[in-house]
């Protein structure tokens, strides 16, 4: 029995990472998941042209030299009237809506990227204090995530926005909105991280490797870096997903209602808006396209966020 | 059980505390009470006069006092746009509001809860991957390209329903504006409520199944499998129970965000309630409106939970006992 | 000779995982009597709880029945639909859990549950099984039961809680009732009482036990006879004293030797080298060789079937030597 031990080691060791990561459950279960394949496929297509868009648009929308407002309302090049230069008709500026959609698309991940990222490192960062000092700090810290549990997202971001709007009175929207936008995000969705991370952390913390690191005197904060995290952050990756997901949708809705990015820059949600005005005298493509793009874009995320929680979930094998 | 009561509104009064601060903050010193009053060219001393009679040149604690007194008086001051009293403003809009977010409620658990069950029930039947597939796309929709979808198909397509407005409203008790007595009221609220309650519908139809799956491997059900129960027994009477319990607290916590998210489907059906109200203050930067929204929505949330909590102790008899220690 | 209670013969058990298929039961054969109690011990992941899933028709999937019969007197059950296998469920054999707290659901009064058991398997109408109920929860020791019986789960203490679930097991008058690590979770004071109520109360009734348990002292003391599992295949099975006193299979000798007598302070305790295989890796041949001071060729080879060797059977070809 102990050789059958020992050969097993070795041959664990020679196995390299590719092959481990081939061989692993949740690879084998994903690729038992047609829809969730497609979904990862459409996400990383649209991530990555989002990225390019510069070079696979036909013209940059935000450049108000580029857009020529008697090229406004065309329809798309199927359609009579359309233009072979826009090959989803115009916006109501004259923008192609083709390279609109991209750097939209662009302008959402980049916000919703930047939100949760600020939303995890609040939270990861709160939620280690919490659980790892215990008493005062984690009753003050929770405190305050409860208060903030009492508001829904999308009413802290209006919130945030409105006062720095009141407090920015002169300088004009296109400075400071994207920052604003990923720091509203940022308040809003960090409390789930909070939590999870501080549930963790308080049982890890009694666990004898970290006593044992406390015994050799290593700084608190190594110990809750190089220690804990890494064993802590699980959770938090089918959190992330989920989140990303929903921080695309808090950004474009705050476009839509006027709060978000300047008309100028255009995210997906500004060009539904705009496109919702015509959709009645029956220019469709404007809120169409985009509105599709947004909801694919989503509901890929969800899907792979939604199978990883599955995967992950060690009840549910 | 007195002391659970006692203590939970401590905690309240804790929340409002803070929200109010926080509204006295952005009152006082995100907007600014006296430009609304004065206008570019009135001298100096003038100005400074209006200060004194506003009050601002008292010590802040002071300040804060002051307009504690007039908050809990229901006076928010004036409008910046309307130069009306904001009381009135949202008094005026609340009952649409709150009709709202009741009929998406309602809807959302009617039709959510059923949901859950069956899909975790028929895990792998036909219906219950559909019904899966359909939450998926309800959580991945904005609630506005929603609103937009169904008014494009149910108002503009078909011509069923209206685009806008709350239809016929009555007014009774004498300032409640109701749309539950009339036809065109109540067509009016189908589509602003589906598309509210959408979100929230696929949010607890989720939960259920999770919920529910999770107790279907939990022991005392092995236990009363092992007992010979019947399964409608052990489905419908044991699991359900066990599933609604920590449902009916997410869910009564939905209820803030259905007023929350109120603001988004009034934006897209015209809908003359407070949410519209609140972004248009926050578009023109009317802050006593804002500040306004703010404390009624924190009470509304507040109250919400403290209900939920009572709700679940009524609920759970492991807390009943524990209470009562 | 009458029918024995229960009787298994030659039962397999698989798994399909997508590593490929594991043998977690291996040709388990045994019979329990009218009335007696049949301890089944081993280490954890032997196969013991298995066994008693598969006889009330509950294997969790991926597991199925791949071999062997059940007979429950005389009647086969493997392989019953699932309506009839509900039927026997609670009225022809009753199982015990190991912790008392997760068994009972939380949310209902504790006589809910008893007359929900009861009402299920006997034409009684409330009155009757209330009554009925409220007897059961004497006889397993419980105080003022006629109060007791609309409290919650909660309010018992836990080996009340497990009273209360032997109640539910023999609420139905089984011929049989399978106890699976019945005092495991309860303080070591508790566990002799529910151990003293369980053996009155089947002795009473003349209802079979299959008392599954790691705890030797719990199987010197209730058991019959006691079969020794071992990597999903019955090791040894005979008579309590027998086996404990004169253990023939190698791995039973490693077993009750390990236990530190009373009245020596030997100063190491023993043990048996090396652990249990996992599910995954089973050697061929004897499970047990990679192990066994014992151990001879023919041991690779082929598994050992029972064979008589003093006062019990062994699954060994060189039962009975001494180590």
């Amino acid at each position: 029995m102990a050789q059958e031990k020992t050969s097993g080691q070795a041959n664990r060791v020679q196995e390299s990472l590719w092959s481990r990561l081939r061989n692993h459950d949740l690879t084998y279960q994903f690729l038992r998941s047609p829809i969730t394949v497609a979904a990862a496929v459409i996400c990383l297509v649209l991530i990555l042209s989002a990225i390019c868009a510069p070079w696979l648009a036909t013209m940059n929308p935000f450049d108000p030299k580029q857009v020529l407002l008697m090229d406004a309302n065309i329809p798309p090049v199927w359609i009579e009237g359309g233009d072979p230069r826009f090959v989803f008709g115009t916006d109501d500026q004259g923008r192609d809506l083709y390279s609109a959609i991209l750097y939209g698309l662009r302008v959402s991940l980049a916000i919703g990227a930047g939100g949760v990222a600020l939303a995890a490192a609040i939270g990861i960062t709160l939620g280690l204090m919490a659980g790892y000092f215990g008493g005062r700090t984690d009753a003050i810290i929770m405190r305050i995530a409860d208060v903030q549990l009492t508001f829904p997202a999308i009413l802290i971001a209006l919130l945030v926005n409105g006062i720095v709007q009141a407090l920015a009175k002169g300088s004009s929207r296109e400075t400071w909105a994207f920052g604003v936008l990923i720091l509203s995000i940022g308040l809003s969705f960090w409390v789930q991280y909070a939590r999870t991370i501080r549930g963790s952390t308080m049982i890890e913390k009694n666990k004898d490797y970290i006593h044992a690191a406390k015994l050799v005197g290593q700084p608190t904060v190594l110990i809750m870096l190089r220690h804990l995290l890494p064993n802590v952050i699980g959770p938090t990756l089918v959190i992330l997903t989920i989140n990303m997901g929903l921080a695309i949708i808090t950004e474009a809705t705050l476009s839509f209602l006027g709060v978000g990015l300047p008309p100028t820059q255009p995210s997906l949600g500004t060009l539904i808006s705009i496109g919702n005005k015509y959709l009645f005298s029956g220019d469709w493509w404007i809120v169409t396209f985009p509105g599709v793009t947004l909801a694919v874009f989503v509901l890929s995320i969800n899907l792979i966020g939604d199978w990883l929680r599955d995967a992950l979930n060690p009840r549910l094998q | 059980m007195l002391a659970f009561i006692l203590r939970r509104l401590m905690q309240s009064v804790l929340v409002l505390v803070v929200v109010v601060l926080l509204a006295f903050t952005m009152f006082r010193f995100v907007g600014d009470p006296v430009n609304q009053i004065v206008s570019l060219d009135t001298p100096a001393e003038q100005v400074a006069q209006v200060r004194k009679s506003l009050g601002l040149d008292d010590p802040v604690p002071v300040q804060i006092i002051r307009y504690l007194y007039h908050v809990v008086q229901f006076d928010f001051g004036i409008s910046y746009q309307f130069r009306q009293p904001v009381v009135d403003l949202l008094a005026e809009r609340a009952p649409a509001t709150l009709e709202l977010a009741l009929m998406s409620s309602l809807i959302s658990l009617l039709v959510g809860i059923p949901m859950g069950v069956y899909t975790a029930l028929r895990r792998d039947g036909f219906f219950a991957r559909l019904f899966q597939s359909i939450s998926l796309i309800g959580v991945s929709l904005p609630t506005f390209l929603i609103g937009i979808l169904l008014i494009y198909l149910f108002a503009v397509t078909l011509g069923w329903l209206p685009s806008f407005g709350r239809g016929q409203v009555v007014t009774v008790y004498g300032r409640w504006t109701t749309g539950f007595l009339t036809a065109s009221g109540l067509k009016a609220l189908i589509l602003p409520s589906i598309t509210l309650g959408l979100y929230q519908m696929t949010l607890i139809m989720r939960l259920v199944r999770s919920e529910m799956l999770e107790v279907l491997r939990a022991d005392h059900i092995k236990f009363a499998r092992a007992r010979g129960l019947t399964t409608h027994s052990i489905h419908f009477r044991h699991a359900l129970k066990s599933t609604l319990v920590p449902v009916i607290t997410i869910a009564g916590l939905q209820l803030g965000s259905i007023i929350a998210f109120a603001v988004i489907t009034e934006t897209v059906f015209q809908w003359p309630g407070m949410g519209a109200l609140f972004l248009k203050a926050v578009q023109n930067v009317d802050i006593p409106i804002m500040a306004a929204y703010l404390m009624i929505i924190s009470a509304l949330f507040v109250s919400i939970n403290m209900i939920v909590d009572l709700l679940y102790a009524f609920v759970d008899p492991r807390l009943r006992t524990t209470i009562k220690n | 000779m009458s029918v024995p209670v229960l009787d298994i013969r030659n039962l397999h058990v698989d798994f399909k995982t997508r590593h490929g298929v594991l043998h977690a039961l291996n040709g388990i054969s045994f019979s329990i009597a009218r009335g007696e109690v049949l301890g089944v011990v081993g280490e954890s992941g032997a196969g013991k709880s298995l066994t008693g899933s598969a006889i009330i028709g509950l294997l969790e999937p991926p597991g199925h029945i791949t071999g062997g019969e059940i007979y429950l007197n005389g009647a086969r059950i493997d392989g019953l639909d699932f309506e009839s296998m509900r039927h026997i469920r609670g009225k022809k054999i009753g199982t015990i859990f190991q912790d008392p707290l997760t068994s009972l659901d939380p949310l209902f009064r504790v006589g809910e549950q008893l007359i929900e058991t009861i009402r299920t398997h006997l034409p009684l109408d409330e009155k009757q099984a209330r009554a009925r109920a409220i007897s059961l929860l004497a006889d397993v020791g419980i105080p003022a039961p006629e109060k007791r019986i609309d409290a919650y789960p909660h309010e018992f203490s836990g080996g009340m809680r497990q009273r209360v679930v032997i109640a539910l097991a023999l609420a139905a008058e089984p011929d049989l009732v399978i106890a699976d690590e019945p005092t495991t979770a309860l303080d070591v004071s508790v566990q002799a009482q529910i151990i003293e109520v369980l053996k009155k109360l089947c002795r009473e009734r003349g209802t079979a036990v299959m008392l599954i348990t790691h705890d030797m002292g719990v199987i010197a003391e209730t058991a019959d006879r006691v079969a020794v599992m071992y990597a999903g295949r019955v090791a040894e099975i005979g008579p309590v004293r027998s086996v404990v006193k004169h253990p023939q299979h190698p791995y039973a000798q490693g077993l009750m030797g390990s236990i530190p007598p009373l009245d020596q302070r030997p100063s190491q305790l023993q043990q048996i080298e090396g652990s249990m295989p996992r599910l995954s890796a089973i050697p061929k041949g004897c499970a047990f060789h990679p192990r066994c001071p014992l151990v001879i060729d023919a041991c690779h080879q082929t598994q050992p079937e029972l064979r008589a060797s003093g006062e019990s059977f062994a699954a060994c070809i060189r039962a009975g030597e001494a180590a």
